[in-house]
């Protein structure tokens, strides 16, 4: 089996499920229908561009879970420092853009670390280039971690 | 049932707080934004609503909001951007 | 077992909507548009996924679970997208933000130029 048809076969399978958590009916008629709509859906993607590494990112390792575990962390540690900001007296920001280098070698790879960088709040993506991102941060205090989330994004990123 | 109640109050505060940014703005950017996460509040509410009056299908209208949140902010931000929303980001300034 | 679901879902609520009010207050508070940036993430991280977590313990085991686990997923990776499109927006449109403590996107033009 080719990468294509596994992709081809994973996107119409991911299609159904989906059919099935909306619909919630399990009668044969009804299961027809799902089978027969999220397969014109492929056929509608695959006419209108290739389905690739972009449209089905297989690529990815399972470990994918796990940096979400870790990001939910991070997540909720960031959340506490800009409640605090916000809830001061007097608001004191040093906000500031940051240069941050990126190692990824997808396309993939990079959405997911700017992804994540503007999930946590504190930090948001402005741009994107071919070798860093331009970040802006609320304080000094943000930024000290994309290092390390850089490096973990990195290892999640498949082949 | 008491805290879906309490809940949703914390809700509709969060929600006025958020549409007293969208009308003062003052830049555009900061409507949009505002606009944004009011869609995102919603989108929540729809789903304590659906507990509330215990209709769980309330929850597909509450995903199909939250669908049409994040495509209604692209094209509003395309809108601004180009000024039309037909043309593809590609060739900016190309086509008409 | 019934009564400690209840606590959990409680607490994810009483969190999520303190998280939710705080964020909203910052849209309020917070002196101009780049900080307001920051607020809105609070939203649509915290505040949204604990209120859909508390409300996924409410209905355990269910099909209608799978559909808060689906709203909670997309919100979880739309949301940054949409904040990333705003904030990139509003820097190609020249919004500056005023007194910087650090400032790199001169040295972010001069290297995807070279």
């Amino acid at each position: 089996m080719t990468a294509g048809t596994a992709r081809t076969i994973a996107l119409g399978a991911a299609l159904f499920g989906f059919w099935l958590v909306l619909s919630g009916h399990f009668t044969p008629f009804l299961l027809l229908m799902g089978v027969v709509s999220s397969a014109l859906c492929v056929w509608i993607v695959a006419r209108m561009e290739p389905i690739d590494e972009t449209a089905v990112p297989l690529g990815l390792r399972p470990s994918l879970l796990l940096y979400w575990l870790w990001l939910g962390g991070e997540i909720v540690k960031s959340n506490i420092a800009v409640a605090r900001m916000i809830l001061a007296r007097r608001i004191s920001l040093l906000p500031r853009f940051i240069l941050v280098p990126t190692s990824q070698q997808s396309d993939m790879g990079r959405v997911i670390f700017a992804n994540s960088i503007t999930l946590t709040p504190g930090t948001v993506t402005v741009e994107t280039g071919g070798k860093a991102l331009l970040v802006h941060a609320l304080a000094e205090s943000f930024s000290t971690s994309l290092p390390d989330m850089d490096r973990r994004v990195t290892a999640i990123e498949g082949r | 049932m008491t805290y879906l109640v309490a809940a949703s109050a914390a809700l509709f505060v969060a929600m006025l707080l958020v549409i007293i940014r969208a009308f003062a703005g003052p830049t555009l950017y900061d409507r949009i934004l505002a606009v944004n996460s009011f869609g995102t509040l919603t989108v929540i509410l729809i789903g304590m609503l659906g507990y509330l009056a215990e209709r769980p299908d309330f929850l597909d209208i509450a995903l199909l909001y939250a669908l049409f949140n994040f495509v209604g902010t692209i094209a509003v931000l395309k809108f601004v951007r180009y000024r039309s929303l037909g043309r593809s980001a590609a060739g900016s300034g190309a086509e008409g | 077992m019934n009564l400690f679901i209840d606590i959990a879902s409680w607490f994810f609520f009483s969190l999520g909507g303190l998280v939710l009010i705080v964020g909203a207050l910052g849209m309020v508070r917070l002196p101009d548009f780049w900080s307001r940036i920051h607020a809105a993430g609070m939203i649509d991280t915290i505040g949204a996924e604990f209120m859909l977590v508390g409300m996924m313990l409410q209905s355990g085991l269910t099909l209608t679970t799978l559909k808060l686990l689906l709203i909670g997923l997309f919100i979880f990776i739309a949301g940054p997208t949409a904040t990333h499109a705003i904030a990139n927006a509003a820097w190609s449109a020249g919004e500056k933000p005023q007194g910087l403590a650090r400032d790199d996107s001169a040295r972010f033009a001069e290297g995807e130029k070279a």
